[in-house]
């Protein structure tokens, strides 16, 4: 066993997940049996290999370019000619689970 | 009739005054009502939306106007991408009652080529599952064997065409997620290249693995989604700038002379040998067409994946956290903020959500970052190159969709293990950011679909729907001489 009870917990508040004693020991078993399974990448040698982020590096990129120069294609019409209009006040709090009609409201953060 | 419609007999139909779109939409809600309560496919009708553009594509045609690629045509949505003013759940209580304030870009794509939306379909919460299990509004049922799964996590968008409730849908692939539904429900399903299709306003599950794609019945229609969702777009920066082809046209091209790889690995011990033999058969039909079948090697499949569930979860628990009931979504009652979010993604998250925040927070946190993530993402090179190496000598690449056809509802939803291995041939295509399809390419003893895979060269989906269409057409010729 590789994670423990103490190691599910110290994830779970990372996550902001508070799990019932149920939840938190078929975390432990199904955890264990996923990363059992994932060891065997340990098996191939990878010192001199570059990790690979993302796909979009593959094109598109101008090598012949510096810094940030390199990614021109991925420049956005809408930030050249300044921002993009942003949704209307109203409509982004449509979905708001509680508001004030001007901010999103929460429960109190600060105790006094 | 609804299981002739085509993309083109839909508009053509229209067109010469048969039929009108507000009709044929109607047709299609009439259709769902009786059928999908067995099914599961759909979680939100849109019909006042649907008959408003149904509508507009009539008023254009009575005006003579000329009538968009897609007009009439009805389509559904995977609900892991917003509509604007209908509600958007991605399979979770965490969205119940999201209403979303814009539209993706391909669905607003579709919408502007004519096409009539009629709904949301059912899908894995957050795209994640191989079976649509994991929907917290219920599962979906094969229309081929309604005690099976649909595969997943676009149960309901493979569901839907194979039901005849759409003529073309959109699902989303990360690990398979389009390929092997089309594959269990026998129907046709593509995941493009990545950047082919803006990923804007997908509800985002792995940002370098998510994919929008295309189902229908026919390889033809694929292409013609294809064409009008795919392309540059500004909303997405990973949206690549590489010109979109008139696929539909490069359809009839001759495939004689292809190199179509054959890969040992993806032949291995777990493949049900009722799929080997029909998809070895197809092979043979390929090489029967001029296609030269080639011997490739891809030597890192077995680590596809462990290195896919490591980069997939990592990338979920930091796209996932975004949902903390502040400003949309479900929100629990709780008496100060730090307790509100815990309770809220307790009770807004299913198991398979929360494995997955887990699995990913944990390969992301201090400690074993290196040992996980950053080794998988050395893999995803190796896997990588595999392809590039392999492409250097063939055309396309052939193999299973899947290991089995359709598994019973219930049969992996308590081994998280077990289930993931069912993607073991998809999720390669999407570590490497290259076009892969399903394909129909025969039934088992129970009459149960077996898919044929294909994949191409990055942006070469033109080569890949050629093959895909070949092979068809030669299947459809030899069932009807039988």
């Amino acid at each position: 066993m590789k994670v423990t009870d103490k190691d599910v917990a110290y994830v779970a508040d990372l996550a902001n997940l508070e799990l019932t004693e149920e939840e938190r020991a078929r975390m432990l078993r199904d955890l264990n049996s996923i990363l059992e399974y994932v060891e065997r990448l340990s098996e191939l040698e990878t010192d001199q290999v570059t990790p690979m982020a993302q796909v979009s590096d593959r094109y598109g990129v101008d090598e012949s370019r510096s810094g940030s120069d390199r990614f021109a294609y991925a420049i956005r019409e809408d930030v050249k000619d300044g921002l993009r209009k942003s949704l209307p006040h109203d409509i982004a709090m449509k979905n708001a689970p509680d508001t004030d009609g001007t901010f999103f409201e929460v429960p109190k953060v600060i105790e006094r | 009739m609804a299981s002739e419609l085509t993309i083109d007999s839909v508009r053509s139909a229209i067109v010469e005054d048969r039929m009108t779109a507000t009709a044929l939409a109607a047709d299609f809600y009439d259709r769902i009502r009786k059928e999908d309560s067995e099914i599961g496919a759909f979680l939100t009708l849109c019909e006042k939306r649907a008959l408003a553009q149904a509508g507009l594509i009539d008023q254009m045609a009575a005006e003579g106007q000329p009538l968009p690629p897609l007009a009439g045509v009805p389509v559904a949505i995977k609900d892991v991408m917003v509509t604007s003013g209908v509600r958007t759940t991605a399979g979770s209580k965490i969205l119940e009652n999201f209403i979303p304030p814009y539209d993706c870009t391909a669905v607003a794509r579709l919408e502007a080529a004519g096409a009539v939306i009629l709904g949301k379909l059912n899908c894995d919460e957050f795209a994640m599952g191989s079976s649509t299990e994991n929907s917290a509004y219920g599962a979906v049922h094969n229309p081929h064997d309604k005690g099976r799964v649909p595969g997943g996590s676009s149960g309901g968008s493979a569901a839907a065409v194979a039901a005849d409730m759409a003529v073309a849908t959109l699902g989303s692939d990360t690990g398979g997620s389009i390929r092997q539904p089309a594959s269990f429900c026998g129907v046709v399903g593509l995941k493009p290249t990545y950047g082919r299709v803006s990923r804007y306003g997908l509800i985002a599950f792995a940002s370098s693995l998510d994919h929008i794609g295309p189902f229908a019945k026919t390889v033809k229609e694929v292409a013609l989604v294809l064409r009008t969702i795919a392309g540059r777009d500004p909303m997405d920066a990973t949206s690549a700038e590489v010109a979109v082809p008139d696929y539909a046209a490069e359809l009839e091209k001759p495939v004689e002379g292809l190199k179509v790889g054959v890969a040992k690995e993806y032949f291995g011990s777990g493949l049900d040998p009722e799929v080997r033999a029909a998809v070895e058969a197809a092979i043979q039909k390929l090489a029967g067409l001029g296609c030269e079948v080639v011997p490739v090697s891809l030597p890192h499949t077995e680590y596809a994946i462990p290195a896919y569930y490591i980069v997939a979860t990592a990338e979920a628990s930091a796209n996932l956290a975004r949902f903390d009931g502040v400003r949309y979504g479900f929100r629990a009652k709780a008496d100060n903020l730090s307790q509100m979010y815990r309770l809220t993604r307790d009770g807004g998250f299913g198991m398979e959500v929360k494995r997955r925040i887990m699995l990913g927070t944990y390969a992301l946190s201090a400690g074993y970052y290196d040992a996980y993530y950053l080794k998988a993402q050395k893999v995803r090179t190796l896997l990588t190159r595999d392809f590039d190496e392999a492409f250097k000598k063939v055309d396309v690449i052939a193999a299973p969709t899947c290991p089995t056809p359709a598994f019973r509802l219930g049969e992996k939803v308590n081994d998280p293990l077990a289930m993931y291995l069912a993607d073991i041939y998809t999720v390669t295509a999407n570590l490497a950011g290259i076009p892969g399809i399903s394909v129909p390419c025969g039934e088992n003893h129970e009459k149960l679909p077996i898919g044929l895979q294909l994949f191409a060269r990055h942006f070469d989906e033109a080569t890949l729907l050629r093959v895909a269409h070949a092979y068809e057409q030669s299947r459809s010729l030899s069932v009807v001489g039988r």
